[in-house]
This record gives structure tokens, sequence and C-alpha cells, in this order.
């Protein structure tokens, strides 16, 4: 049952979307939030969807992928269309009736939010889809190395956050376990109330908990092993490195927001 | 041939919690391994085996006595790094000893420690994968391989490091028939074909007859050392020390018993079937 969770989602592939730098991902994702707040009008919101879809055409990721992805945030959507239909001032009345007033800038607002918030989550999908999640952290550790200055522990975070990724599937599989074991000991997860149920999860997590220390302890001892002395002096295999085209993404994400500020001053 | 590590009255307490007073594992323990042999450790549980081996590199340090790896003292903090890269540790379980989320991300780990540059790391990445066989599924993420092959990642992860010397601390315990057949068989062609030293510790007497010395832990002291033939022959005597000889050897002991007369020393079982065939037919 656990083993449906999709987590990293990451999907592997070679188009120029997934061999873009890590770090060109993360601050195209930025740039790309930034110009969607300053855009305001049909104009400037046309060319931020245009943009994203010809991202996505690139990536060859599936639209289906971002369907199912927006599925569990579909409440989240529907509420903000219908706050910002109801609540929003207006002269241009459409319908009036009881104590809901429905104006055409009402509309209008809740079409631009409804749309902001698919394109915002749209664009990290992109990134999640097309970046495996250990160049992900690679990028933002590599992102957020001038941190160090202030003593950020940046490598200590980026190495937690990859050990937690390596680690999920492998707790997955064993809590699938403990439920099947406890199950065998007669253990009821499907019946009575919430509280009840709520209280049936104690005998997963105590043996969870107790692994999952176990391994930390042994993880540690492993990694001591092979010499890890935290991030000093470490090198990296793999370095990131900006080619031609990444450059390119930085000219034409330059260009996206130019294009949304100046159609923003114009007031198109 | 040199010594790689050497024990040299050795003696360890775990501290006890509180106040319960702590475990002696060992009093007065002497060993050496030679440089390029192939070595399995036995004993029953709680004999010390796996405290033994980590002390080879300074996970755990000495409570008197010293222990010397390549003449280094692992209880000097200075030698630490330079201990830990000659000695390199595979553990039971290979879940618990695989950092990255990648294959050869994990086995980079270790020369990424070692602050190496990031073209030769490949290199070695390249070569310790294509050593363990497992090349083909360097781009993998550990959790969808076997037991076996995960086990051969974690061997690759220390060979990457170039070590003189691998322990290995029931590196086949967690593992099905051929994921142990696997496994052994790395271990066999990295100590024959690249003179590694290894150090096997282990509960499988079959595994242990593959070996050139077999020394055999009791109460942490050495109980029996000698070529396996050597050792499994005192069938007696292992099984006061809670061990059993290996299948073939148990096998002849028990006919002895009835009356046969064969020989102890037939650890494989075309050996020992040939010498049954033998006495059967005399």
């Amino acid at each position: 049952m656990l083993k449906d969770i999709t987590l990293g989602q990451y999907f592997p592939g070679n188009s120029l979307i997934h061999r873009l730098d890590p770090r060109t991902k993360l601050i195209a994702l930025i740039v790309y939030i930034v110009a969607l707040f300053t855009a305001g009008s049909w104009l400037s919101y046309a060319i931020a969807i245009a943009f994203l879809v010809s991202c996505v055409a690139i990536s060859k990721i599936p639209v289906k992928a971002f369907v199912r992805g927006m599925k569990p945030l579909m409440m989240i959507l529907i509420f903000t269309g219908l706050l910002n239909l109801f609540f929003t001032g207006g002269e241009r009345v459409l319908v009036q009736f009881w104590r809901i007033t429905i104006t055409l800038e009402g509309v209008f607002r809740a079409i631009f939010m409804v749309v902001r918030i698919l394109m915002l989550i749209s664009a990290t999908f992109l990134l999640t889809y097309t970046t495996s999640p250990i160049s992900l952290t690679d990028g933002l550790e590599s992102l957020l190395n001038p941190l160090k200055k202030i003593h950020l522990p940046v490598h200590e975070l980026a190495m937690m956050m990859c050990i937690a990724l390596r680690f999920i599937p492998t707790l997955i599989e064993e809590t699938d376990k403990i439920i099947s074991a406890q199950k065998a000991r007669g253990a009821d997860f499907e019946n009575g109330n919430l509280l009840q149920r709520v209280k049936a999860l104690i005998p997963i997590l105590v043996p969870l908990f107790i692994s999952a220390f176990r391994r930390a302890d042994e993880l540690a001892t492993a990694m001591e092993c092979r010499c890890y002395q935290g991030g000093d002096g470490r090198t990296k295999m793999k370095l990131l490195r900006f080619r031609r085209f990444d450059y390119v993404t930085f000219l034409l994400l330059c260009a996206l927001l130019a294009a949304v500020i100046l159609v923003a001053s114009w007031g198109l | 041939m040199s010594t790689a590590i050497s024990v040299e009255h050795l003696s360890y307490t775990y501290p006890g919690v509180d106040d319960t007073p702590g475990v002696t594992v060992f009093e007065d323990l002497s060993i050496t391994f030679e440089q390029g042999s192939f070595v399995a450790v036995l004993g029953s549980n709680g004999c010390g085996k796996s405290t033994l081996a980590k002390h080879f590199n300074s996970i755990l340090l000495p409570c008197g006595g010293k222990v010397y790896v390549s003449g280094m003292d692992t209880s000097d903090p200075e030698q630490l790094t330079a201990v830990r890269r000659s000695v390199g540790m595979v553990f039971q379980n290979p879940d618990n000893q695989i950092v990255a989320n990648v294959v050869e991300e994990d086995v980079a780990f270790g020369p990424e420690n070692l602050g190496i540059a990031a073209p030769a790391i490949r290199k070695r990445v390249d070569s310790a994968l294509m050593q363990v066989g497992m090349y083909e599924y360097r781009e993998h993420a550990p959790h969808l391989l076997s037991g076996g092959q995960k086990q051969r990642v974690a061997i690759a992860g220390v060979i990457a490091m170039e070590p003189k010397c691998i322990v290995l601390d029931e590196p086949t315990a967690m593992l099905d028939p051929r994921g142990r057949r696997e496994v052994m068989e790395t271990i066999q062609r990295l100590n024959q074909e690249k003179k590694i030293t290894v150090i096997l510790i282990t509960h499988h007497m079959d595994e242990a007859a593959l070996a050139e010395r077999v020394v055999v832990l009791h109460k942490g002291t050495v109980a029996l050392d000698g070529t396996p033939a050597e050792v499994f022959c005192q069938v007696e005597k292992l099984h006061r020390l809670g061990l059993a000889a290996p299948d073939t050897v148990e096998l002849c002991y028990s006919l002895n018993q009835q009356g046969f007369c064969l020989p102890l020393d037939r650890l494989n079982t075309e050996d020992c079937a040939q010498v049954l065939y033998d006495s059967l037919k005399a």
C-alpha cells in the first residue's frame, strides 16, 4: 500500500531541460516565480504560459504526469478560485443574489489566481521531474555555498537531504514489513474511530523508530570507516559546470522577465 | 611476507552505562595477519569477532596494548585517515552502509572524502565497479538491487579507496545462497588478483574453508589457528567451542563414530564423495 507513494518523481530522460545544470534550473524556477507575480494582465500571463508550455514540450515529460500531480491540490485551487470570485469588489456586477455579488473583476481575478497557482506548481513539477534528487541536492549545495561564510552548515544540510532521500524507500519497505508483522499478530488498522486508528499506529511507529536509530548508528560507523570527516577537504566526482545552453537559458529568462515587466508597465 | 595488521596484548572493555560494570571482551590478545593473506575469523556469538574487527580501523581504540596497521598505531589521531584508508570495512547489512541513492555516487563517497580530483575519482569508481561486476548497474538506485548486488556495491565502495586490507564483518549473513556465492567469489578474486589482504568474519564454515588460514576466537582468546584442514579436523574441540565443522567433515566424523575410518580434512564435496566412494569400495 505504501509503495504507491511516488517520491522524488524523477523522470529520467535526455532532453535539453534534463541536461541543464541543476543550478540553472533552480535559478530559472525562482525567476519564473518572480515573473508570474509581476504579471497582471492577459498578455503577460500569455507570455508566462507560453514560456512554460514550450519548456514542458522540450522536456518531453507527458502532460499526464502534471495532471496527476495536480490532483491532490485540486481543493486548494477550487477554494482559491471561489474566494476570489465571491469576495472581489468591483463595478461591473454580473450576478447578484442573496448576499453574494459576482463582478467581472472577480471573474478575471479568480482566473488569474488559479492560473498563477497552476503555473507555479507546474514549473516546480518540471524541476523535480527533470532533475534527479542527487543533482538537485548538489545544485542546492553549490548555490548556497556562499552562505558558509556566515557559518550556515550547507554541506551538512545537503548531506542530510541526500541521506534522507536515500533512506525513504528503505524505510517505506520496512514500514510495510512491520505492518504485515503486526497484522499477523492480530493488530487492526482499519476499524474503529479516528482515535483508535491513531492509537493503532503506535505499534508501527515504535519499531520503525528503533530500527531507524539503529540504521543511523550503523550508517554513521560505515561513513566514518570510509574516511568521512565532514565537508572540509571533500571533492566531488561530478563537477557542476555551466554549458552554453545554460547561458542561453539565462538570456531567455532575462527576456521573459523583461517582457513581463514591460507589458505590465504599459498596462496591457 | 610483511605484516598487514598486528595486534599486541590487546585488552578492551565496553564501558558500562551508569553504575553497571563494563563488559570485558579481551584481556590479552595477540595475533598478526600477513599482507596478502585470506584469513577467516570464526567464533560463537559474543566471542569478540566484531569487536576485534572494529579495532582494525580505529572505530574502537584499545584500552590496553596496541593495534598496528602497516606499522601505524591505530590509537594515534594523526594517523587516523591513513589507517582508515588502508583498512576498509564491509558490514553485515548492505542497506545501512550505502550512503547515496545512485550506485556510482555511493562508490565515489570514499574517494570524495579523501579529497581526490574528479577525473581520478571517476577512474577509481569505474575500476572498482568493474572489479565487483556491477559496472552496468552504475546508474541504478541501490534500493532496487538484490542483497548480493548491494553488498558488492558496498565492497566496491571500499576498494575504490584502494585499501591494502579489507575486513568483512559477516558480509553474507543477510544474503540468500546466490548472493552469498556472488560475494564470496568477489572476495576471493580481490584477494588473488589484487593481493588485497582479506579478513573475513563469518558464521559459515563452508566460507571459512575457502580461506588460507582460519582463526577461532573463544571468550576473547585465540582457541585455534591454522589452515582450514588443520582447524576443522579438530571436530570435538570445535563442538566444545560451540561451533560445527563444515558439513563434509561433520559427515566423515559421524561415520567414523560408527566404525568407519575416514580422513577429516576433506573440505569440499567432491573430495568427500571420493573418500566415501573409495572406502565403501574397499
